[in-house]
Parts: C-alpha cells; structure tokens; sequence
C-alpha cells in the first residue's frame, strides 16, 4: 500500500493511501465527531458532522467519505467548520426527543455527548416529531420515531448485516419514518442489531428495568438474578473499562448492591441443555443407521432469534430443532421448581431476572409453551445496557466495585459448559458429551482432541468440522450471523449438527451488549 | 476524425443544467473498464418552467435518437476496449412518454434502446443524475455518494454515460456539421411571447428578452436557469449569459417583490427534499418554519441557506441557496440588514 504524508491541524502524518481522513484522524487520536457512520456498513455521508476543512478546497469535505491524498491539508476545528458542524448537530438534536430522564441510553448517548462536547445550543428549534409512532415489535424490540435522527443504520442492520429486511423508510423528506414493512412473508426476529447500531436510542429493547426496580422493592419477592457470562466481557465496555476483561466479580457485587437477594450464573442450565442436546443427538444418529427418516441435522435452539426465524421463515426444519430448552431456561426451572422447594419457597414469591447479551430472550421467556405449573420460569430479562444503566443510576461505581462470589444454585457443576459462550462451544460441548455416550470405554473422558473449525470455502460466517467419534464420522457446522444462513440452508443434508446464532460473533456480538459505535468485538473465549 | 475531438472542438458543455464538459465525459466512460457499458439520456426534465427537451423530443426526435446511437457506437468502437455489451436508456417524465412513445419506439426500431418511465412521484430528485441510476436499479429514488461517479461506477455499478436530451440533440448536429453553439432558451411567466427558442449560446439574457420581443413594459425582474434553482435578477442585471437549463421567467415586481416569493419556493423544497441528509431534510424544515413565523429571523434563515450551501448532500439540495439569496439581494422589497 502508498504511503502518503499529509497534515492534520498542523500535525504531519503519514497514511496509507485508502484511508479516509476519518480513519487517519482516529487512528492518531484526533478526534472528529460522526453519528451515522459505523464500521459494520458501508459509508452513508447522511448525517453531515463529520466535516472537515481542506485547504485549497471550496466546499468542507466529509471525513468518512473523502480519502487522504498525498499533501492534503487538513483542519477539524476552523470557525467555518465549527459553524457548520454544529448547525447540523443542533438540526439533529431537534429530531430527537429528548427522553433522556429515563432513556438507558442516556448514559451512552453519542447525540447528547456531541451536544456537552461542543455546548450545542438545543432549545432553539421546536422538536418536530414528537407525535411520532412507537413501532414495537413483539415484547422485544421498539422503534421511537420521536427519538429517530434519520442516520439509517438499524436498516443497515437489519438488511444488509442480517438480510432479515424488517425495517423500510417511508415518506420523504422531513416526512421519513423508519417502519416495518407491510409484507406478511416477512417479520422481525427480535435479534436487536438495530439497537446495538442506533447512536441514540430510537431502535431499543423493551426495558424490564423498571419492572425489575420495582420488584426489587417489593418486599414480598425474592428477586434472583441469573448471569450470561457473556454480559460479563462487555460490560466493562460500559464504563470505559477493558472489554475483553471478565468482570463477573464485580457483576455480583453490583447486583447484590442492588438488593438482588440471590445472585446465580447459568452454568447449571446450560450443562442440562447440552446433556439433552447429546442426547438427543445421539438418538438421532442410532435412528439413522436404521431409517432414513431421522431428522438430521439436528439445529441448536439456544438462540432465540434463531429459534424464531425457523418458526417463522423456515418451518419446514422445526422438527431439526433440538427439543432442548436454552440454559438459563433450564436453571430458572431448577429455580422455581428444586430449589425452591429445598429452601420451602413459594415458587409465585420468586421473581428470576436472566441478564443477557441479548434481545431476543426477552421474547423467549413469554412463550406459554415454556410454563411450568403455569408459571413462567424467568419473569424478565436485562440486557447488558439495562444492567450498566442501573448500576450509574444507583451511582454504583462499578470500576471500583470489590469482588464477590455467585451464590450456588447446586453444590457442584461439571464446567462442560464454560466454553459454551464463544460460538461453536455448544458444538463442541455437545460432542464431548456425545462421545461420552457414544463410546463403548466410558472411561475415556475425552476420544478427540480438540474441535478444529475450518472456514467453509465460498461462505462467510460459516464454519465446519468433521469429527470421528465412536466410528462415526460426525459433520459439524457453527453458523455466526443470520445474514449467512442462506447457504447452508441449501445443503443441510451435508451436516449432522448445525449450531446458529443469530448476531454477528455470536453473543458476544448481541443486541442486548454495549453500544460503542466501534463495531462489533472480536469473539473472545470466556 | 476521431469524434470525440470533434465534440472537443465544438465546445459541447451538457445542457442538463450543470454545464459540464461532454467529452470529458464521454472520455472518462470510453477510458472505463466494464463488462457492459450504460448510456442514459436524461428525458425527465424535473426543473420547474422548463420545457426545452418537450419541445425537442417533439420536432427532433430523430435527431435525439442520432445522437444516442452515435454515443452508442462511439462505446461500442474498438478504443473503448474489451467488447463491453452497449446499452442506452431513454429516462423519461410519464407526460412526455404518453406523448411521445409511439415516435420514439418507431425511431428506435432494432437499436440497443429501452425507454424507462421515470417512476410516478419521485419528483425533483428523481431527475437528478444518480438518483436516476437508483430508479432504474429499483432502489429508493436518492442521490448516491460521490466519487465513485457514474462515469466509472453507474448503472449496477457499470460505466454509465448520463447526458440530457438537448446534449444528444447537439452531439447528432455536430456529427453531420451543423453545430453552431446555439442552445434552446425558454421564456415563461409574466410576458407576452413565451415559448421555446433556439439562438445563440453567446447571447446575454437582455439581447433574447430583446431578440424575442419580450422586455416587459413594467417594472419586472427574472429569474433564470430554473424556476427552482435559478438566479433572480432585477432588471438592470441582464447583462450575463443565461445559465442552467436555459430557462428565463419573467416576474411582474409588484406582485412578486415580497415574502411571496420565497414562500413559493420553499413550498416546492420542502415537497422535494428526499430526506437523505441533514441540511437538507431538516433545514428546509426549519426555512419554512422561520418563514411562517411572526418574526422572522434572518440570521438564522442565512445560516441555514449558507450551511445547505456548505454541506448538503447533493446539488439539489443546495439549488435553493442560489434563488433564495440572489432574490433576497437583488430584488427583495422587505430587504433584512443582517
């Protein structure tokens, strides 16, 4: 690659030549504010605040579009790209309703922070879209036209990253809306990657944080929390801490100081998901050897947004879907049932919060079909984000938080599952309990060693495995993002075991995590 | 004689609005590489007032139709390499194409030319010369990002060689000889001989108000270009060349010196802004707003119009900065002192 020289605000530095401006500037700590760019989708240049001044050029240039060239002279903060940049960040500000005294997004807003940051002047124009709809979609997701600053990145997500193309733009001009389209064949699958895109807090999670602050003080229940381990890696990110960090720790301390009587991970729920999972599996394969009709693949059915995008675009595979329920299901029943009846608690007392990377399980808790003696087993879920927001609204100072340790559901676990959080470690979760029953020496804890993923030639986001276990030879696949099932869809008949997630990188990429406008994180083992 | 000096030599500048070089054009799209190469003569003639391609397509078409054949087998010739397949669109306003399908299908006959209607309600922007790419791909009807532009990167990301209908016209009359740098001016509003006519390029706005009979015997002023994006001149200003799309509208001053006129034109911005950025979509808004108010506040309606010249998206957007501030200086009764 070229290597040019330019200067920016007098600074000489050397680029390559493909960069933007936008990406030398960030790469050297120069900071130029943007809300519609985001490293997930290709540049949109809506928003018109990234704007920068080069010398010699009439018109100010857009740093996330225009690219460096060899002597450019570039400024950020001349008085003629002040003006203008704060014009539009103030024209943008009144789009937006503010909501901020109960918006969890209030703690994180890249609107509200450009607005502190350069004292923008946000009572001059009237808000114009206060008489906006509320899309909500299910009791998962909702878009706030009144909130909406038009930057068009929830359908980035939703089209181009999860090709799931829920979401439209209808009118024009100041007229525009973000809706969902009015096709039947089409419907939402609660995965929440507009959310985790949108700066501002338009697209959003229904919030169970309220019902959960009131739960909290209602002295009648018991309010149990039950931790991804996944919310533990990013949410670091919330509170400019490292987010590859596992904070748990801090996590427990943080809930009991919000008065969380018990605090529990889901690493129960998770071991018995996967023992039915394997079993399951390996019922389907014994079935095989008979009769053509096993249904193989079998699909893991942890993700919800998968689980919804079978049902609904995909039918014909619900009976591939494993029967198993998703971990922290499955340790919400142990609650409410076992658990409860060991301590003598009324199982109508206990309130169980699951906090999760993810949108979706909001959706999935609802489902009648999840019951037990009538009652459903998790009562809400918090994403990370609800979780960072009510740790600074209680002004818990989470960075400083002391360690503690999760209160035990059961004595022991085997910690077969803890690799369950970085994707594919379901699979290989599965297969080591597989091979378990599978193996005719029941003592050989272990017949292969690890799982090697390949990337499957031609196709994104798609990983393979073939594995020998007890003289079979077993095809796996791990699928990240639901933007690339399409393919494997057309040659399920290639694989025995199929784990989906519907986010990018899996959970730790979920609707439910930290918006940081970075992008999504590189996946990291738990 | 290679024919794109010969263009080179006439002088052609596109007659859409923006004046651009055409054998920059047609050079930068030979000079391109791709498997199939687009030509697209714009036909929707979305700038209020203006009526000069109606009027060509309606006694030249065979003329027009020249020219798109001669661009054609210009990309198609052997120096614009690689055996790329060749195919032109005729991008055109529903009106015209009720009018004029029959003759244009009939002129077109085996030639490599589809006609596509611009599509119903897409409005100013649907004019505009990336938008145009995005209503024939079937997307939403907006501007794209530029550079790459559509020379190298247009038409489901092929070299696309957009011209007007009048440029065409031209390039057919340079072909056979018969250029003489004239153009088409059309003459409308408050004056007696409206219509569309032909003189030359060189002549100054008072020389064709006089050539056509039509200096007003009233106080008046003009604005010229577009009916949307066009410069306002008093009376005493016609000393300059006609620019943009060759329209002059002549406004009786009585009744057009005040705020009339500028709510006029916001009416059509704030219908036509397609929503895509800032500026635009809420600075027209908020133009409109301010307008409408009791008491109007002129230094923030300047540092709208000067932010919309800064940093809208596209050239429509900024259109109204040029009308706007050039009536409020030269001919606004109620003139503010900012």
């Amino acid at each position: 690659m070229k290597k040019i020289k330019i200067k920016i605000n007098n600074q000489e530095i050397v680029c390559s030549q493909e960069q933007t401006i936008m990406q030398v500037a960030k790469e050297n700590n120069i900071d130029i504010p943007g809300l519609c760019s985001h490293p997930d989708f290709p540049i949109k240049a809506n928003c018109r605040i990234c704007l920068v001044e080069i010398i010699g050029q009439t018109k100010l240039a857009l740093s996330c579009h225009v690219k460096a060239e060899d002597g450019m002279d570039i400024k950020t903060d001349t008085e003629r790209v002040k003006k203008a940049r704060n014009l539009n960040i103030e024209l943008i500000f009144a789009e937006h309703i503010e909501k901020c005294s109960n918006c969890i997004w209030r703690v994180n807003c890249q609107l509200l922070d450009l607005a502190n940051k350069y004292k923008i002047k946000i009572t001059r124009f009237k808000d114009r879209k206060s008489k906006r709809k509320i899309y909500k979609f299910a009791n998962a997701i909702e878009i706030d036209g009144s909130q909406c600053i038009d930057c068009r990145n929830c359908l980035d997500a939703c089209s181009l990253m999860q090709n799931i193309n829920y979401l439209k733009l209808i009118g024009k001009g100041s007229d525009q809306e973000v809706a969902p389209v009015d096709d039947n064949k089409v419907d939402c699958i609660y995965c929440g990657q507009c959310a985790v895109h949108c700066p501002v807090g338009a697209a959003q999670e229904q919030v169970h944080w309220e019902d959960v602050e009131k739960a909290l003080k209602d002295n009648t229940k018991i309010v149990i929390a039950q931790i991804d381990p996944s919310v533990c890696t990013s949410i670091g990110e919330e509170f400019s801490l490292s987010y590859k960090k596992n904070f748990l720790n801090q996590v427990i301390t943080g809930l009991r100081q919000l008065d969380f009587t018990y605090v529990f991970n889901v690493n129960l729920g998770a071991e018995i998901t996967i023992i039915i999972e394997a079993e399951e599996l390996t019922k389907r394969l014994v079935k095989k050897e008979k009769s053509a009709d096993a249904k193989l693949p079998m699909f893991s059915s942890c993700c919800p947004a998968w689980v919804k995008y079978v049902e609904f675009y995909r039918p014909e595979f619900l009976s591939n879907l494993t029967k198993a329920k998703s971990p922290h299901i499955n340790n919400a029943g142990v609650i409410k049932t076992y658990w409860a009846e060991q301590l003598k608690i009324d199982p109508k007392k206990i309130i169980v919060v699951s906090i999760m990377p993810c949108t979706a399980k909001k959706f999935e808790i609802s489902r009648p079909e999840l019951k037990i003696n009538n009652n459903f087993l998790v009562d809400y879920v918090l994403t990370t984000r609800e979780l960072a927001w009510l740790f600074k609204k209680n002004h818990i100072e989470f960075g400083k938080l002391k360690d503690s340790s999760i209160d035990s559901l059961l004595k022991d676990y085997t910690g077969t599952t803890t690799i369950r959080n970085v994707s594919g470690g379901v699979i290989e979760s599965v297969l080591r309990k597989v091979q378990n029953l599978l193996c005719a020496d029941k003592k050989v804890n272990s017949c292969f060693s690890d799982l090697n993923f390949k990337d499957v030639s031609g196709l994104v986001g798609i990983k393979e495995a073939n594995i020998k276990i007890a003289d079979k030879i077993l095809h796996v696949a791990m699928v990240n993002g639901i933007g690339n099932i399409g393919p494997i869809l057309e040659k399920v008949a290639d694989y025995d075991f199929i784990e989906v997630v519907a986010c990018p990188d899996g959970c730790i990429g979920g609707g439910g995590q930290p918006n940081t406008g970075r992008g999504n994180p590189a996946p990291t083992i738990i | 004689m290679d024919f794109l000096l010969k263009i080179k030599q006439a002088n052609l500048v596109g007659r859409g609005g923006a004046g651009f070089p055409v054998a920059v054009k047609w050079e930068a799209v030979r000079n391109a590489t791709g498997s199939c190469k687009y030509i697209i003569c714009n036909a929707a003639e979305g700038e209020p007032g203006v009526t000069k391609d109606n009027y060509i397509i309606e006694k030249y078409a065979k003329r027009l139709i020249d020219g798109i054949k001669i661009a054609i087998d210009f990309l198609s010739s052997e120096k614009a390499n690689n055996n790329s397949q060749v195919k032109a669109f005729i991008y055109i306003n529903n009106e015209y194409y009720k009018n004029y399908y029959k003759k244009l299908l009939k002129l077109i006959g085996d030639l490599p030319i589809e006609i596509f209607i611009k599509p119903f309600g897409s409005g100013y922007i649907g004019g505009e010369e990336s938008s145009l790419l995005n209503a024939i791909e079937g997307q939403r009807i907006e501007p794209r990002l530029r550079p790459p532009f559509p020379t190298t990167n247009g038409l489901w990301g092929c070299p696309t060689l957009i011209n007007n209908v009048e440029t065409f016209y031209n390039v057919s009359l340079v072909a056979t000889d018969e250029y003489k740098n004239f153009r088409f001016y059309v003459i409308g509003g408050d004056c007696i001989h409206d219509g569309v006519y032909q003189l030359s390029a060189d002549f100054t706005i008072q020389e064709i108000l006089e050539k056509t009979n039509n200096i007003p015997n009233f106080p008046f002023f003009v604005q010229v270009g577009g009916n949307a994006s066009g410069e306002v001149l008093n009376s005493g200003q016609l000393k300059k060349l006609v620019s943009g799309a060759g329209l002059i509208t002549i406004f009786d001053l009585a009744k057009y010196e005040n705020i009339k006129f500028i709510e006029n034109l916001l009416e059509f911005f704030v219908k036509e802004s397609c929503g895509k950025c800032t500026p635009c979509r809420e600075g027209i808004f908020r133009f409109n707003e301010i307008i409408k108010s009791e008491k109007i506040d002129w230094q923030l309606f300047f540092d709208l119009l000067e932010n919309l010249k800064e940093t809208s998206f596209c050239g429509l957007g900024s259109a109204i900065v040029t009308p706007a501030k050039s009536f409020i200086k030269n001919v606004f009764s109620d003139r503010p002192i900012i």
